[in-house]
């Protein structure tokens, strides 16, 4: 893997928020064309602020980051990414259709060239029929398959994913999962996903990246060999759950690791 | 896939279109509350003109038939000529109210625009709103009494009309509330919201038109709410200083002069004062349900 290829690349990134919490600690990732690596960790890692500073929407204190090879700033103002926040963020007084089309009416489409879109996005997600519906009239899980249709509806190669899932119950969460992953393979979009659910993560990823806490840093970077493309079937099988176990593991070690650091840094050990 | 998450439109819970049934009946039971509150009040009012005079309270103000005149004189009043052969009273508040509607219209409209435009200005930093806002609310400290003079006399010398001065005067007390309001209101956006359309590299002014101002609507309209009754008042307040006659201050003025002789010719110019800022406010009303477009929840 080299510079060209990588979607993101991320080379000694620290993050220090005023009044002095450290974020994020040298943090070297590189995400490559097509991959879908999810960031996972315990609560506080870092995870959605290292998102953000792929999406440059937070500064990085050290580093560089670089987003289809260029600045992640010139890749802002490019829109080389969609984003996918926890809650869905819709505008309450855009229908659906309308929610769907805002990033197109910034890029400067016509109606006619967005309505197609709209529609097209709109069949992607299975929501076909709800155009002209509010927000507020749709549950959690259709408001959200809205936000994704949202991210996609300009093509971006990335889509940052902040635990897009994790306000949903687990029925609706495991179904738009397998719904993520059909998109994912019909759009051939590289994906960043946020989770602190380790079956989510080892379920949907080509890799999973385990963070552990204060400050933030890598504690394990674990390829997911599951067959593609997968289907629910794949949540049953023995290769599965080692995985799951592998996550869970390391995220015990980076919990334990921590626990050590800071007791040599209050001179225990 | 999704099948569980496919209802039918009409299934859905905060499904907005009711049956026209339904909408009919509700609207049969708001009139009957307003006139079974109008009853108990007039009642209410007959009831303390009665004990008044009949046990002759001198507290807190003496009753009689000038301080409380019979309601359905004052209603009376209306359908007699104001003066000797001229037309009903009525007819001449009619009027009156027309031309103090057009200068409160103005002034509702004037004081909007400018009110949300302070907001917008001061919602771009933190030093502008900290810096400007005590201006604001001095402004309203001044009396309305004590700038007429001034702005009349001011764009008089101008050449402007005396009824726009009055629509300046009166927007000088509907600006207060829009700008409050507006600059609440351009504040509550989402602050995830702010981030997606950093994410599509908005710029200031894209956040402001796209997410911002529209965010504000409901702010704005409560203070529309305010400020609609507001602008009658201040146009009322204005005409006087500028010396307008044909308006309901022009008529206040008047009856006022003989109130202790027929003191219900200015109970029913209050009266009509009152209905013009009810249509006002409910001209308000009307809008925001055309235009506000939100989540029950977001709705003021």
């Amino acid at each position: 893997m080299n510079e060209e290829t990588a979607v993101v690349a991320l080379s000694g990134v620290s993050k220090r928020f005023r009044g002095g919490t450290v974020a994020l600690q040298g943090i070297d990732l590189e995400v490559r064309p097509r991959e879908f690596v999810s960031l996972i960790g315990p609560s506080g890692c870092g995870k959605s602020t290292l998102l953000r500073v792929i999406g440059d929407l937070v500064p990085p204190t050290e580093g560089a980051v670089t987003v289809n090879g260029k600045p992640a700033g010139r890749a802002r103002r490019d829109r080389d990414y969609g984003i996918v926040f926890q809650q869905a963020v819709l505008y309450d007084w855009r229908t659906v259709a309308k929610n769907i089309a805002l990033p197109l009416e910034m890029l400067g489409w016509d109606r006619r060239r967005r309505k197609e879109r709209v529609d097209e996005m709109l069949q992607l997600v299975e929501l076909t029929g709800f155009a002209d519906h509010h927000p507020w009239q749709l549950s959690g899980g259709m408001q959200q398959r809205v936000s994704i249709a949202r991210a996609l509806s300009f093509e971006p190669a990335l889509l940052l994913m902040d635990e897009p899932f994790g306000a949903l119950d687990e029925m609706t969460r495991e179904r738009l999962n397998v719904e993520l992953l059909r998109i994912w393979a019909e759009t051939g979009s590289t994906v960043v996903f946020v989770t602190h659910s380790i079956p989510e993560a080892v379920f949907l990823s080509t890799r999973v990246v385990v963070m552990s806490a204060r400050p933030g840093r890598i504690a394990q970077v674990i390829d997911v060999d599951l067959p593609q493309p997968r289907t629910n079937e794949v949540r049953e099988e023995p290769r599965f759950f080692e995985l799951v176990t592998e996550v869970r593991e390391a995220l015990a070690r980076g919990g334990a690791e921590q626990a050590t650091a800071q007791l040599i840094a209050e001179g225990e050990l | 896939m999704a099948e569980l998450e496919h209802v039918a439109p009409s299934e859905l819970v905060h499904d907005v279109r009711r049956s026209s049934r339904v909408a009919g009946v509700s609207a049969a039971f708001r009139a009957l509350t307003f006139l079974a509150v109008l009853a108990f009040l007039w009642g209410l009012w007959e009831l303390w003109h009665w004990i008044g005079t009949r046990f002759k309270l001198t507290w807190p103000f003496p009753v009689n038939d000038v301080t409380m005149p019979h309601l359905h004189r004052i209603v009376e009043a209306l359908f007699q000529p104001a003066q000797a052969n001229g037309p009903w009273l009525l007819h001449v508040l009619f009027h009156a109210s027309l031309f103090t509607a057009k200068e409160a219209a103005l002034g509702f409209v004037l004081g909007a625009v400018g009110g949300f435009a302070i907001a917008v200005v001061l919602s771009q930093s933190r030093f502008l709103e900290r810096g400007i806002i005590p201006y604001v609310v001095a402004s309203q400290t001044i009396p309305l009494l004590a700038i007429a003079p001034m702005v009349v006399v001011g764009l008089g010398s101008k050449g402007i009309h005396d009824w726009l001065a009055v629509a300046v005067l009166a927007a000088y007390l509907t600006f207060f509330p829009v700008t409050i309001n507006a600059l609440r209101g351009l504040q509550s956006a989402d602050p995830r919201a702010v981030e997606l359309l950093r994410s599509y590299a908005a710029g200031r002014w894209r956040i402001l038109w796209k997410l911002q101002a529209p965010s504000s609507l409901p702010y704005l309209f409560s203070a529309f709410r305010i400020a609609a009754p507001l602008s009658i008042v201040g146009a009322i307040i204005s005409e006087p200083s500028a010396s307008i006659q044909g308006g309901l201050g022009g008529a206040i003025v008047n009856f006022n002069q003989y109130y202790s002789i027929e003191p219900q010719e200015l109970w029913a110019t209050n009266v009509i004062s009152a209905l013009l800022g009810i249509a006002f406010f409910l001209a308000v009303v009307a809008a925001e349900r055309v235009i506000v477009r939100r989540a029950p929840e977001n709705v003021a």
